[in-house]
């Protein structure tokens, strides 16, 4: 299959399950994700994907299995380690800084590329004021290329649902990430809005960084994916191109079994 | 984004620099001077509690325990072993640090109900150890003959320089803290508030952070203790029980929570309130306390910092 032939892959994930209590939530799942490309993760809901998000970028520590980064292990590591080590993420629930604007936001994004004493802070050290400056400007590069420059100082929380999806993934990649996941970043979007979510998604790919992708528009996924791979009831049961995934029995099986709600074509 | 303006800073450093001054004019308010050294002792501990609650979003109903923790260290010291006030202060300020890293670092894991029932439980437990240690703190009658504090050999003796000490001290806090929360630090405090599950994918340590501003809170809870204490010359439990933990929760929740002002005029008002101007209801001030509560969290949820702003904004609509 396509993910054993790859040359240089930035996450490797071998044999993970997750349990929650009784609940297998993941089944000895391998997954491997090229460098520079886009990774798409789908499967009806419940399947397990956000659970695999949030065990990549370390919520919870997976109950059996091995996660490598770099061809570093990182299973098991606290979010903000992993963040630091260039795995950012947006959420399926939306999580932004409500209390804080639009540009604050992608301010907030940079803390691990800044420094933040608390006391430093507090004495308004002259560096720490300068870096402020510069913060500010790195940020406002970061919003013109996801388009939100013009919305800088709106709180966060009055943004319509498909800015609020779109400044979640600027306030990811403020961190300089090498790898971003996003869950859902279409999800309740319009089909302009769709559009220009999948147009980001690229421009990201471009600028180098891999895109680990859970998303339901089927038309996005099969445009912008370079591979896909299945999820089911916690297991994987296909990995391959679009082309491959589209045709696929299972994946089709999977599909129509949740009452034809998703055209896998 | 958040920017705390200069002007009013100004304009209130101003204030406080000629209130003493304008007071004398005054017949009728001049022992305000007195009120507003107990006005600046509750600010200090506000300001922190502000950072702790209103920007970092953790509940702490066990700040008393701080409060009294500086002024038990200072007196204790000051009376029993002779001890310099200043450094005894110091030391308060670092007992009271360590505790909070102690008590913090598994209480602040918790969330919402369960950390305001930690922080409640251990105002509780620090109370009865005043009361109980009477070894050291003379128990439940308090102990007396805490000495004053002098200043490059200045005697602090009247409630006019002692005014200025506290008020300094308070000026240098607010400043601090303003600086913190246009920070980076700040804002990784705001982010907590709002989304810890974010924060972190943000690469913001939570633990840590909020650890620190527990203890920074903590701190000057117990600078605020020890200011009182050789203000007043004599401390007893009563003062740092349950019931002024709950007191200083209703000075943010009056000023405002969410800015660093409301901590500044929630915790003057209160001091007025129950030092001045609730005297007649005697012990239905309690009862006033719960309705002030009520009131504000019903109609201000902002609080008096926030309420022209939310004003105007409805009258926009
Ligand atoms: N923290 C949790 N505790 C218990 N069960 C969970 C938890 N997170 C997810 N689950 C369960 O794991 C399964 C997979 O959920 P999820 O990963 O959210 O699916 P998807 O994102 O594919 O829709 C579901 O049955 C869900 O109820
Ligand atoms: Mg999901």
């Amino acid at each position: 299959m396509a993910a054993e032939s790859v040359q240089d892959p930035i996450l490797e994930i071998e044999e993970l399950v997750m349990a929650f209590g009784g609940l297998t939530a993941l089944m000895n799942i391998d997954l491997c994700v090229p460098r520079g490309r886009i990774k798409a993760v789908i499967g009806p809901n419940g399947a397990g994907k956000t659970t695999l998000f949030n065990i990549i970028t370390g919520v919870f520590p997976p109950t059996e299995g091995l996660i490598r980064f770099n061809g570093r292990a990182i299973s098991g590591c606290k979010p903000h380690h992993i963040a630091a080590l260039g795995i950012s993420r947006t959420f399926q629930t939306v999580e932004l800084f409500n209390n804080m604007t639009v540009l604050e936001n992608v301010m907030t994004g940079r803390h691990l590329r800044i420094r933040s004493s608390f006391f430093g802070s507090g004495l308004a050290l002259p560096s720490l004021r300068r870096q402020e400056k510069g913060l500010v400007e790195q940020a406002m590069a970061l919003l013109e290329f996801i388009g939100l420059a013009a919305k800088r100082d709106i709180m966060a929380d009055a943004l319509p649902l498909g800015e609020r999806k779109i400044l979640e993934i600027g306030r990811a990649l403020a961190t300089d990430p090498q790898l971003v996941c996003l869950d859902e970043p279409a999800a309740g979007l319009n089909e302009t809005e769709t559009e220009a979510a999948a147009h980001l998604i690229q421009a990201i790919r471009q600028k180098g960084i891999t895109v680990l992708l859970v998303e339901h528009d089927m038309k996005m996924i099969m445009d912008i994916s370079d591979e896909i791979a299945v999820l089911n009831y916690g297991e994987k049961i296909a990995e391959g191109t679009p082309r491959e995934i589209q045709n696929n029995p299972l994946v089709i099986e999977a599909y129509l079994g949740q009452g034809g709600g998703f055209d896998i074509r | 984004m958040l920017r705390i303006h200069k002007a009013p800073m100004l304009a209130g450093a101003l204030l406080i620099l000629f209130f003493p001054w304008i007071a004398r004019q005054l017949p009728t308010i001049s022992h305000y001077p007195d009120l507003m050294v107990f006005a600046g002792i509750y600010t200090l501990i506000t300001l922190g509690l502000s950072l702790l609650m209103g920007y970092a979003g953790q509940i702490s109903l066990g700040h008393a325990a701080f409060f009294g923790i500086g002024a038990y260290v200072s007196g204790v010291l000051s009376t029993q072993f002779d001890c310099n006030p200043w450094l005894g202060m110091l030391l308060g300020a670092a007992v009271a640090a360590m505790v909070a890293v102690i008590v913090g670092a598994p209480s602040l894991k918790l969330r919402g109900h369960y950390l305001a029932m930690a922080t409640l439980a251990f105002g509780i437990i620090v109370n009865i150890v005043f009361r109980e240690e009477a070894r050291w703190t003379g128990g439940p009658d308090g102990m007396i003959g805490i000495p004053g504090l002098s200043l490059f050999g200045l005697a602090l003796d009247s409630a006019e320089k002692y005014y200025y000490l506290v008020w300094g001290i308070v000026a240098a806090v607010f400043l601090f803290s303003v600086n913190l929360i246009q920070s980076p630090a700040g804002r990784a405090l705001r982010a907590i508030h709002a989304s810890e599950a974010a924060a972190a994918a943000m690469g913001i340590p939570i633990a840590r952070y909020k650890v620190i501003v527990f203890a920074y809170s903590a701190v000057l809870g117990s600078l605020a203790g020890s200011l009182y204490a050789h203000y007043m010359n004599f401390i007893n439990p009563a003062t740092f029980d349950l019931f002024f933990s709950i007191k200083l929760v209703i000075m943010i929740a009056l000023g405002g929570m969410h800015s660093i002002w409301g901590a500044l005029v929630g915790a003057i008002i209160v001091a007025f309130l129950s030092l001045e101007w609730l005297h007649y209801f005697e012990e239905f001030e309690v009862v006033v306390y719960g309705a002030i509560l009520l009131l504000v969290t019903i109609f201000m949820p902002e609080g008096l910092v926030g309420a022209p702003a939310k004003l105007m904004a409805r009258m926009r609509r």
